[in-house]
């Protein structure tokens, strides 16, 4: 156990080592001259490499790599090139609106994916089960930008329930979790459903059948608990899914997190701030894995570590 | 003798040196404005700095504009320069030395009064590299700006202290853009103390003079200015508060607008619904247009072939059907003609420019020895409407027989790729097209059509250089009189229409602005299309709905 986690834990600090680099690298190869950018379009030749010089941008790319590492040891990002603030405190300061979002979204998913696939297990063959297996799959396909839109439209512009957009309250937070939860319900309906029709197969539940126990005490007490323990321990992969979301879910609805920070940065070529949500992100998936399969032996003891 | 030139540039400054009244004629008030209330304003991106050295996006330059001030302005919502915290300045005939006399009493948000001396330090720190300040380079015609520049000297040797209300400036040529120099965000005064406070993060407090006294700032959430109670202009501003909500789409903020929950739309009024916004009377309403320094055009590299012949770019020029693409963007521009913007001082009304003419475009190409056209790549922005516009382009260059391949790209490539002279033939501008700093003419010459922006990594993408424009350009920059300001515009016209005789560019449009508000919001329909102050004039605007 004590030998496979750390494994695990150097694997996955390479990856991020490697991720680092290959972000590092391509953001490198970009034709945009940060340097240009900072000085503005008024700076004579001399003030342009002045700047460079003062941040380093005219080393050799290994030794501009070095000291980005060496300096996000100390839990440097560096700071921001059109910003002008510390990477770090920018980031740090929008991390609990994503984990909030995060924590919705999959309260969101589990709650309507869990009773879907449930439901749809249960009346396996029938127009409920097909009705509801179609609906999994417009959720998941569904383009998360076009969700956001129009449940903002008919939820906060028409019926007024919520409000549009914006950050505080437990309000602000139904829509944009719902938004990025129904990507996962699909995903959750579908694993529920096949995780449940699997059990309810198994000889014990037969057995219970056998014993005369009423129908929803084997759904609920003999089928569910098992069904649902492998689906659960996929929350720690859906983190890289939801990585993904924010960005797009964060821009509909104003909220304040690391994805709309990333989409901003991108689109202003902010070159710290990718780097360091890209990290960030990286990381969050890398434990988020970590953790998926760390747990999974104590929810499964078929599931072995080695 | 030293003999003074008095400003004529307004009558404010005459009512001045006749000390006639301490607030300025064409300040009186707003006799309707109502004191008090707080607005609200959505933008979809964060805001980058507060630092008038180094905010340089039109989101936060008319924000550091109600948080500081400089020794000049504008009268609001126009482009007529005044004086500001200075209370009047005298120009030496040879245009090459400007004192400046400076209002008592004005204080700084933390209470300490401005002297010359933060006027002083405010300019050394701007100029200084370690700054990192993308405005530096305007202050190039200061004495001794070399030697700060390359970190020789701390300080500029041509900016004195007379006394603790008088500062003198001494140039090394006479520089008729000098006053508006003085007046871009760049140039205002910061107080030593706060800036030394917090370094690097002067940006995220920011204290200055200005009609306005920073509050808040939740990161990625909102920016709170509140009024500034000892603002020296009595009886401004007329708000209490104004809140900027950051991270809001347009579209989401276009829906919170009509809602009433939002005063003023920072952004555009997104493309998808603006038809529908202006077919609604109630709507239209409340959109103000105006027009803005700003002029898209397409590039031609003259340094590449088949662009090297005048010919050719002439012919283009005739191809370009610019209604069409008006249209195309829902008529939110109009039709350009020449490189200026029509509210720029020199915008030549008599001049036609090419007209749009394919059979003469043929005629031209067949001239240049391109009958049957030729291949070239039209570089183009990626965001919308850019590809499209860019598509127009190419047919009706397709129609003389010119095949564009489209090279659709992010900002920052396409804007290095105009910065290496072997990078692009063509570049439609938008999205990065010229925005003016100071409506002056000479601001759309030397970055973007003059040599000294035909260098690598520069601004001017069509790699025009004609030396003996460049002269002319000097001259009439010289001409530092304001009293001659009409002549000085009359070269800046002849300077523009030689260029189009030379055609490095293709004039497409000047993009008008939409700025929609709430019914609430009141003021002249000007304050909200204020051609310096974008979206809106803050220190003027007021609501209706208080007391």
């Amino acid at each position: 156990m004590i030998a496979y986690l750390g494994r695990r834990v150097i694997q996955s600090l390479l990856i991020l080592l490697g991720v680092s680099l290959i972000t590092f690298a391509l953001l490198y190869l970009l034709p945009a001259d940060p340097v240009r950018q900072i000085a503005g379009r008024s700076a004579t030749p001399e003030t342009v490499e002045n700047i460079r010089r003062q941040l380093g941008l005219d080393q050799p790319f290994f030794i501009q790599y070095w000291h980005y590492l060496t300096s996000l040891l100390s839990g440097d990002l560096g700071r921001s090139y059109i910003q002008r603030s510390e990477v770090t405190e920018l980031i740090v300061s929008r991390l609990p609106a994503s984990l909030l979002l995060m924590v919705g979204a999959i309260l969101c998913e589990l709650a309507i994916g869990l009773t879907m696939g449930l439901l749809a297990a249960v009346r396996r063959g029938t127009a409920t089960d097909q009705t509801l297996m179609v609906a999994s799959f417009v959720g998941v396909s569904a383009p998360q930008f076009v969700v956001g839109l129009l449940l903002l439209y008919v939820f906060a512009v028409r019926l007024g329930w919520f409000p549009i957009g914006g950050y505080g309250t437990w309000r602000h937070l139904v829509l944009p979790s719902l938004t990025m939860g129904i990507l996962g319900a699909g995903w959750y309906a579908r694993m529920m459903r096949s995780s449940m029709i699997d059990v309810l197969r198994q000889d014990y539940i037969r057995t219970a059948r056998a014993k005369g126990l009423a129908r929803g005490a084997i759904i609920f007490r003999h089928a569910l608990p098992n069904a649902i323990l492998p689906v659960i321990a996929m929350i720690g992969i859906d983190i890289g899914i939801f990585m993904g979301g924010i960005v797009v879910v964060e821009s509909v609805f104003g909220w304040p997190g690391i994805g709309q920070l990333a989409w901003q940065a991108i689109q202003r070529v902010d070159i710290p701030i990718i780097m360091g949500v890209t990290l960030v992100s990286a990381f969050a998936i890398v434990l988020g894995n970590l953790l998926a399969d760390t747990v999974a032996p104590f929810i499964d003891p078929r599931i072995k570590l080695r | 003798m030293k003999k003074f030139l008095t400003s004529t540039v307004t009558v404010s400054a005459l009512a001045l040196m006749l000390g006639m009244t301490s607030v300025r004629a064409e300040d009186a008030v707003d006799p309707n404005a109502k004191q008090g209330g707080a607005i609200t304003i959505t933008y979809k991106d964060d805001v980058a700095t507060l630092d008038p050295a180094i905010g340089y996006d039109w989101q936060n330059w008319s924000m550091i504009k109600s948080l500081f001030d400089g020794l000049m302005d504008y009268e609001p919502g126009t482009t007529n320069l005044r004086p500001d915290l200075a209370e009047s300045y005298e120009i030496a005939p040879d245009g090459k030395t400007f004192t400046f006399k400076l209002r008592q009493g004005v204080k700084f948000h933390n209470g300490r009064e401005m002297t010359a001396e933060d006027v002083k330090y405010s300019l050394d720190r701007v100029t200084n590299p370690k700054t990192q300040s993308p405005g530096a380079g305007f202050f190039g015609s200061i004495k001794g700006h070399e030697d700060v520049a390359a970190g020789k000297a701390e300080s500029l040797a041509g900016v004195t202290v007379v006394d603790p209300y008088t500062i003198k400036f001494e140039l090394t040529r006479p520089d008729a853009t000098f006053l508006h120099v003085m007046a871009i965000n760049f140039s205002h005064v910061v107080p030593k103390e706060e800036v030394e406070k917090y370094g690097a993060d002067f940006g995220k407090h920011p204290v200055g003079t200005g009609a306005f006294k920073f509050a808040e700032w939740t990161l990625g959430q909102r920016v709170v200015f509140e009024r500034n109670p000892d603002y020296w202009h009595k009886g401004l501003p007329h708000l209490d508060k104004v809140t900027f909500e950051i991270g809001q789409e347009p579209i989401v903020a276009l829906l919170r607008l009509q809602k009433g929950e939002i005063d003023v739309l920072g952004d555009v009024i997104p493309p998808a619904k603006f038809q529908e916004v202006m077919a609604d009377p109630e709507q239209k309403a409340r959109v103000v247009e105006g027009g803005q320094l700003h002029t898209g055009y397409i590039t031609m590299n003259t340094t590449m072939a088949p662009f090297d012949n005048v010919k050719v770019r002439q012919a283009v020029n005739m191809a370009i059907n610019k209604d069409r693409i008006v249209q195309l963007i829902n008529n939110r521009a109009v039709p350009a003609n020449q490189p200026l913007p029509p509210s720029m001082p020199g915008y030549d009304k008599e001049f036609k420019g090419y007209p749009y003419d394919v059979a003469k475009a043929k005629a031209l190409l067949a001239e240049a020895g391109h009958p049957d056209g030729f291949d070239t790549q039209l570089f183009a922005m990626n965001t919308d409407p850019n590809p499209r516009i860019a598509q127009a382009i190419q047919q009706d260059l397709a129609a003389v027989g010119i095949k564009a391949s489209i090279q659709s790209l992010a900002q920052a490539n396409v804007i290095a790729a105009g910065g290496d002279k072997a990078g692009a033939p063509m570049i439609w501008s938008g999205g990065m097209a010229w925005i003016a700093d100071f409506p002056d003419p000479s601001n759309f010459y030397g970055p973007i059509l003059g040599c000294a922006g035909a260098v690598p990594g520069g601004w001017n993408w069509s790699w025009y250089c004609n030396k003996d424009l460049d002269a002319k350009a000097a001259e009439a920059d010289s001409i530092v009189d304001p009293a001659k300001s009409g002549e000085r515009a009359k070269m800046w016209s002849a300077i523009y229409r030689k260029i189009m005789e030379d055609a490095p560019w293709v004039p497409v449009f000047n993009e008008q602005r939409f700025t929609m508000k709430s019914p609430r919001m009141g003021g002249a329909d000007n304050l909200y299309v204020d051609p310096v102050h974008i979206p809106i004039n803050y220190d003027y605007v007021y609501v209706t709905d208080v007391q």
